[in-house]
C-alpha cells in the first residue's frame, strides 16, 4: 500500500502507471454498477441495510454475494449461502499461492492486501509481469475496486427499485473481456495456452453438472497439459485463435 | 455474513501465508504461476458463456468476443471493454438474448 500510494509520483511518468491507473478505473467505474445492482437486489429480498453493507465491505466478492441474496431471497438457510458462497472463493487459495510476492515482501503487507485479492486485481497484476509495477497495479485495482464495490452497493441498495438492470448496458460481458484482455499477453506463451485451453475446457464442460465455483476450480486440471519448463521461445506471432474459447 | 466474510477472508489469507513459510523452487512456482493462468482462463469462458448452470444466451458471448477480436487487434483496454459492453447491449436492444 505504501509503495502504491507514493510511486505514482515519484516514478517515471512514462513507464505506463498512469494508463494501468486509466484501465483500473475504467472496470472499477462497471464494478460500480454492479455493486448498484447487487445493493438494490439485496434491499429487494428485504435484507437490513447494515448486513447489505457489511456484505460488501466485509465480504467483499461479488459472484458469492449474489449467491448469498439469491438464497436467501429463495426462503433458503444460511448454510447453503455460507457453502455456496465459500466453494465459489476456494479459488482464491491458489491465487494466493501465486500471488504472494506480487502482493507484498512482508507479512503485514499480505494481511491488508489479502481482503483485496479479487479476480480483476490478480489479473490486472499479471498483465503487468512482475515488480514494482506489478504490485502498484494490484494494490491500484484492488483499492479502487473496494471503493467503487462499496460505493455501488451502498448507492444501490438506498434507490432500490430506481436502480436499472446492469445486463442492460452490456457490463455482463465487460468483465470476461477485461479478463481475456488481461490474460492474452501472458497466453502467448505456448504452455500457458495449452494449460488455458484446456482450463477453459474442463470448466465449461463441468459447469452443468456441478455447483457455482466448481467449474472454475476443475479447470486447475488444465495444468496437466503444462508439459516441461523450456527456456522462454517466443510464440509465433502468427493470427492465434480469436475470441473466447469454443468448446 | 461474518462467517462467509471471515471465511473468504481466511482462503485469500492462507495462500498469500502459506507462501512465506515455505522456499518455493521454480518448478513449483511455474506451475502456481499457470495454475492462476487457468483459473482465469476457466473464469473468463464460464463467464462469458454460462449462466446459472446453463448457456447465457448469445449476446454475452458476443460480446465478449468482439471485446477479445479488439484486444487481439491491440485496441486499448478501455476501449475492449468498451466495445464489449456496447455490443451486448446493442444485441439486447434488438431483442438477442
Amino acid at each position: 500500500m505504501r509503495s502504491f500510494r507514493r510511486t505514482p509520483a515519484a516514478g517515471s511518468p512514462a513507464d505506463g502507471s498512469r494508463t494501468d491507473l486509466r484501465d483500473v478505473l475504467a472496470l472499477a467505474a462497471a464494478l460500480g454498477v454492479v455493486g448498484a445492482s447487487f445493493g438494490a437486489l439485496a434491499a429487494a429480498a428485504d435484507i437490513p441495510l447494515p448486513i447489505i453493507v457489511g456484505m460488501s465491505t466485509i465480504v467483499f466478492a461479488g459472484g458469492s454475494q449474489f449467491l448469498a441474496v439469491a438464497v436467501v431471497a429463495a426462503g433458503g438457510g444460511a448454510l447453503a449461502a455460507i457453502v455456496g458462497g465459500l466453494l465459489l472463493n476456494a479459488r482464491h487459495i491458489p491465487f494466493g499461492l501465486a500471488m504472494a510476492p506480487v502482493v507484498a515482501d512482508r507479512p503485514l503487507g499480505r494481511v491488508l492486501g489479502a481482503h483485496i485479492l479479487i479476480d480483476e486485481a490478480v489479473a490486472f497484476s499479471r498483465a503487468r509481469g512482475t515488480g514494482l509495477r506489478a504490485r502498484r497495479a494490484f494494490w491500484a485495482c484492488g483499492i479502487s475496486f473496494f471503493v467503487m464495490w462499496n460505493v455501488g452497493t451502498v448507492v444501490g441498495a438506498v434507490a432500490g427499485a430506481a436502480v436499472p438492470d446492469p445486463d442492460s448496458f452490456g457490463i455482463d460481458s465487460a468483465f470476461p473481456a477485461a479478463l481475456l484482455a488481461l490474460l492474452l499477453p501472458g497466453l502467448r506463451a505456448a504452455d500457458a495456452r495449452r494449460v488455458g485451453l484446456g482450463a477453459a475446457a474442463v470448466a465449461l464442460a463441468a459447469t452443468p453438472f456441478l455447483p457455482p465455483g466448481l467449474p472454475v476450480l476443475a479447470g486447475l486440471a488444465g495444468l496437466a497439459l503444462a508439459g516441461r519448463a523450456r527456456p522462454a521461445t517466443p510464440a509465433t506471432p502468427g493470427p492465434p485463435a480469436p475470441g473466447p474459447v469454443t468448446s | 455474513m461474518l462467517v462467509l466474510g471471515v471465511g473468504t477472508y481466511l482462503m485469500r489469507l492462507a495462500g498469500l501465508l502459506l507462501r512465506g513459510r515455505v522456499e518455493v523452487p521454480e518448478k513449483v512456482q511455474r506451475l502456481l504461476d499457470l495454475g492462476a493462468t487457468a483459473l482465469l482462463v476457466a473464469l473468463a469462458a464460464t463467464a462469458a458463456l454460462t449462466e446459472g448452470g446453463g448457456f447465457a444466451g448469445w449476446a454475452r458471448p458476443a460480446g465478449v468476443a468482439v471485446g477479445a477480436a479488439a484486444a487481439l487487434l491491440r485496441v486499448p483496454f478501455v476501449l475492449v471493454v468498451l466495445l464489449a459492453a456496447g455490443t451486448t447491449a446493442g444485441l439486447r436492444l434488438f431483442g438477442v438474448p
